[in-house]
């Protein structure tokens, strides 16, 4: 195994687990910290400059950060890193004065979204300041796409949308609320734009097609349009016994959202054991919390009727075989059930829909009837024609949608200054000392045994009173003070430099992981093998210097479980090991060469 | 020194030994010594020693005199037993230990100001009654505490950090020790513990004295150019000659020696030292021929290390010598400690 290459931008930003595995690359430590002296705004701009919607996020984000935690790997819980960004956004001053100037004379390019979802509204968030003009369309009479319509204001608060989602209309973007497109060739023809991004997301609900489900139509509810007519009011109440079938979030929304209504009696049918459930784990607690019961193995057969009405539905009760990986080899059916059921809402997934896009326009569908998009460039096979958000790939989640803003902007940007879509701006890495003085770091280096701090929940007899009482009421100040200093500080790099080192092993011998060896160089899965501490997760990258001076032996570091205290640097004498904060650079639109 | 505690956390899958301890269970309060001490280096070799042969944390006796290598006592196996001495005095107090209770592990932690100069008589003396201890000497060559001046094992030529040029001869405690008829004498050094374990870990469980000397570079006073006893110069003149594994009595010999190169002393709880010469033309069971090999290197400017001379010593160890009782004095009947007044009076009555 050869020295390892930190000058590469991805080296020290995979040592960074929780940016390294958010979408967006947000720069969690250093917010973090940003909190922990109270500059709460200067952490919500942290967090804003990459994923643009942090009070949105810091409440419903689907929060891949936390189980890539490296917390999570030296103790039992990750870093509360979700509910942290919401204290930031909690906790903010006004900070419009502090974002990018948008330029009173515009560059003359026109730009139409389709959808004011979290996709278009990045795109616009990026392009504003460049003097572009943006045109969203909304079907609807609010912005927000389904962020507003199908995630219930128990767990999103209009305001708090509002607020976000009116920092970036507030631009300057033209807003066509109410505004359906109907026709992509009209639009493409007629609206005189240079280039066009589909944000639309996936407004489709999987349909059941099982006995009676014609029938008992008036009683059987696909759940996103359920959640959209909750979040419209047009519905306001729901029967006694309420089944849910199906066990992603959707589902876990609905099931909460039935209880606000007035059911009596809900079930979330699940055709599979809990470890196939596609919920995330902390939506299940919180709806088990509110006496919803998760029946598993009950697969629907039929719908019942009597006397034209639904009385209830007929399930199937599978049994399932598995491998010892936990895969299911085979299944069967045991016997059937009935469950009643006054009312049964469907969440067993969404898809898009493209009934507004012709066919001749240039963008090929592949067999799923998906428009086929450049996974880099979020380009169509039409050029101009940009997707993302759940409209390109398929369902996913608010920070990806995100993320697909910022690339369909570069790409936007790129083609309006006449440069190829697929030349992109570079990434980098910056790194800078945190030395202060002998033993003196300008960060809190010092490791903090505090378990992960709940976040306060309004009581169960409050919560139900009505539909919009938010559940969640963020950490309070003592817990986000305890809860920052969990942070292990990732970003703050151990920086080697194998020509100072004297070999004096004060640093392998302080390391409280054992991160740390000097051995003989060698090939990779043959150090790992020979490392102070078991280096099992190859997930983890293994550090390896260049040979020292007076042994040609390698210093080894294994990433996994350092936890950035910063005693080898503080160890060592020569000051071979230095902390140093490094700054992912993700580029965005704005970052681009003219 | 360093201003935080090192975090209580550790590496999720660190082995355990039979005790079902880590390495982090020997560890004790956090150095104050200077960042890159060769003595923080040897602690960590003791840490990893004492738990890789399951020493138990109150079988630990440590004991030491003044100066920075007898601070380091305070910074392994914390629930051992402790004893910081007078300056140069530790032996005295490892002997009484000794002779009170014969059960448990003595190891005394001493350097080159400590054991060859105000202790230098102590450390003879120790040699010569053969007490059941292992002494390690951090040898650095200056005096570290008093910020730097040449200690009685710098070498002839070497420089201090300010440029006077050191022209007293050295004391070579390996080669006094031989000398005075120690049984297991040992040189290493602190920047090698693949080395250095296994010897601390032969030495505990050898059966009288043994010492080992442990080229330990002053990272502030004496690792500048110029100077015989900085990391560099070490790591260029250090010469291993004879390694030795330690091999608990559970154990197969497993390791490959080729024919004739590899001897075994066996230790009286049927573990065993095993020898692997690197220098063909060495014998270090004897006594003689060691020290003159020894001797002979030193001159050529070279540090030999290993483990320099062992030979079984059962007989002439401090108990055996002495005929003590087996068990240590306080499993023993106090009519069995105290004879009383009558017996004392019959005593006193042979002097009147």
């Amino acid at each position: 195994m050869t020295s390892t290459d930190t000058s590469h931008p991805d080296y020290f930003h995979k040592v960074v687990d929780c940016q390294w595995a958010c979408p967006a690359h947000t720069d969690v430590p250093e917010y973090i910290r940003l909190i922990a002296q109270g500059r709460f705004t200067d952490a919500y701009l942290v967090n804003r400059h990459s994923n643009v919607f942090p009070g949105i996020l810091g409440r419903v984000c689907d929060r891949p950060c936390e189980p890539a935690c490296r917390r999570g790997r030296v103790e039992e819980k990750p870093v509360a890193i979700c509910r942290l960004k919401r204290v930031a956004a909690d906790h903010k001053d006004d900070y419009r004065d502090r974002l990018p100037a948008i330029p009173t004379q515009k560059n003359g390019k026109k730009i139409a979204c389709i959808g004011a979802g979290c996709a278009s509204l990045t795109v616009a968030n990026d392009l504003m300041p460049l003097g572009y003009e943006v045109t969203i369309f909304e079907q609807f009479a609010t912005a927000g796409g389904l962020m507003r319509t199908n995630i219930p204001s128990f767990r999103l608060p209009a305001a708090v949308l509002d607020e976000e989602i009116g920092t970036i209309v507030d631009m300057g973007v033209d807003l066509r609320l109410g505004h359906r497109v109907e026709s992509l060739r009209a639009l493409l023809e007629e609206g005189g734009f240079d280039a066009v991004f589909v944000g639309s997301g996936a407004p489709k609900g999987k349909e059941l097609n099982i006995p009676g489900r014609h029938e008992a139509a008036a009683n059987v509810h696909i759940g996103i349009a359920w959640l959209e007519s909750i979040a419209f009011e047009h519905v306001q109440n729901v029967g006694k016994n309420v089944l849910i079938i199906g066990v992603g979030n959707t589902a876990m929304d609905c099931c909460r959202s039935a209880l606000r209504l007035g059911a009596q009696s809900v079930k979330v049918m699940a055709r599979k054991p809990r470890q196939f459930f596609k919920a995330s784990e902390w939506e299940l607690e919180d709806a088990e919390a509110e006496s919803v019961e998760i029946v598993i193995n009950r697969s629907p057969k039929s719908f019942v009727l009597e006397g034209g009405r639904l009385k209830g539905m007929m399930f199937e009760v599978m049994e399932y075989e598995f491998d010892a990986r936990g895969r299911i080899v085979a299944e069967r059916v045991a016997g059937e059930e009935f469950y009643p059921a006054d009312d049964v809402i469907l969440a067993i997934g969404q898809e898009n829909a493209f009934p507004w896009i012709e066919r001749d326009l240039g963008i090929e569908f592949d067999k799923w009837d998906v428009p086929k998009v450049d996974p880099v460039t979020f380009e169509s096979t039409r050029p101009g024609v940009f997707f993302g958000g759940d409209a390109a790939f398929g369902p996913k989640n608010i920070i990806w949608s995100v993320e697909h803003g910022h690339q369909a902007a570069i790409s936007i940007h790129q083609r309006c200054l006449g440069k190829p879509v697929s030349e992109r701006p570079p990434r980098g890495m910056n790194l800078q000392s945190r030395k202060m003085g002998m033993h003196e770091w300008s960060y809190a280096n010092d490791y903090s045994m505090t378990e992960r701090r709940l976040v306060p929940h309004v009581s169960l007899k409050e919560r139900f009173k009505k539909l919009n009482i938010e559940v969640e009421l963020g950490f309070t100040a003592e817990q986000a003070a305890a809860e920052v200093q969990r942070c292990l500080n990732c970003d703050v790099q151990t920086v080697f430099d194998a020509k100072l080192c004297i070999e004096c092993d004060a640093c392998i011998d302080i390391c409280p992981v054992d991160c740390l060896t000097m051995t003989a160089a060698g090939p990779e899965e043959q150090l790992r093998t020979r490392l102070k501490a078991p280096a099992t997760n190859v997930t983890q990258a293994l550090y390896v210097s260049d040979p020292l001076k007076f042994t040609q032996r390698v210093m080894v570091k294994d990433e996994d479980v350092c936890v950035h205290c910063g005693l080898c640097a503080e160890r060592c004498p020569t000051a071979a090991w230095d902390m140093q904060k490094s700054w992912v650079k993700w580029p965005h639109a704005a970052d681009q060469a003219v | 020194m360093t201003f935080i505690p090192k975090p209580k956390i550790s590496h999720p899958s660190l082995p355990r030994n039979e005790l079902g301890l880590t390495r982090r269970d020997y560890e004790g309060a956090l150095s104050t010594l200077c960042a890159g001490c060769g003595h923080d280096s040897i602690t960590a070799g003791i840490i990893e020693a004492c738990w890789g042969i399951s020493v138990r944390p109150e079988n630990l006796v440590k004991l030491s005199g003044i100066g920075c290598s007898s601070k380091t006592t305070a910074y392994f196996v914390s629930g051992g037993h402790g004893f910081n001495s007078v300056h140069g005095r530790m032996p005295s107090i490892a002997m009484g230990a000794n002779a009170a209770n014969r059960d448990l592990y003595y190891i005394g932690i001493s350097g080159d100001g400590d054991s060859l100069s105000i202790g230098l008589g102590q450390f003879c003396h120790a040699i010569r009654r053969n007490v059941n201890m292992l002494y390690i000497i951090e040898n650095n060559g200056v005096y570290g505490l008093t910020k730097g001046q040449f200690s009685a094992s710098a070498d002839i030529g070497t420089k201090a950090k300010k440029g006077e040029v050191n022209q007293q001869p050295p004391i070579d405690p390996v080669l006094l020790a031989m000398n005075l008829g120690a049984g297991f004498v040992a040189r290493s050094f602190s920047g090698d513990k693949a080395q250095l374990v296994p010897l601390i870990q032969a030495g505990l469980k050898y059966p009288g004295f043994a010492l080992i000397d442990v080229l330990s570079p002053c990272v502030t006073f004496n690792d500048h150019e110029g100077s015989t006893k900085s990391y560099a110069f070490t790591r260029e003149n250090y010469e291993p000659v004879v390694e030795a594994d330690f091999v608990p009595k559970q154990r197969e010999i497993t390791a490959d020696y080729a024919a004739g190169e590899a001897m075994s002393v066996m230790l009286h709880d049927g573990s065993r030292v095993v020898l692997r010469k690197l220098a063909a033309d060495y014998d270090p069971t004897d006594a003689h021929a060691s020290y003159d090999y020894v001797q002979q290197h030193i001159a050529q400017g070279e540090y030999l290390t290993g483990l320099l001379h062992c030979r079984p010593t059962v007989a002439t160890e401090f108990h055996a010598l002495n005929r003590t009782p087996d068990a240590p004095l306080n499993q023993l009947p106090f009519s069995a400690l105290n004879p009383g007044s009558r017996q004392l009076e019959k005593l006193m009555a042979r002097y009147r």
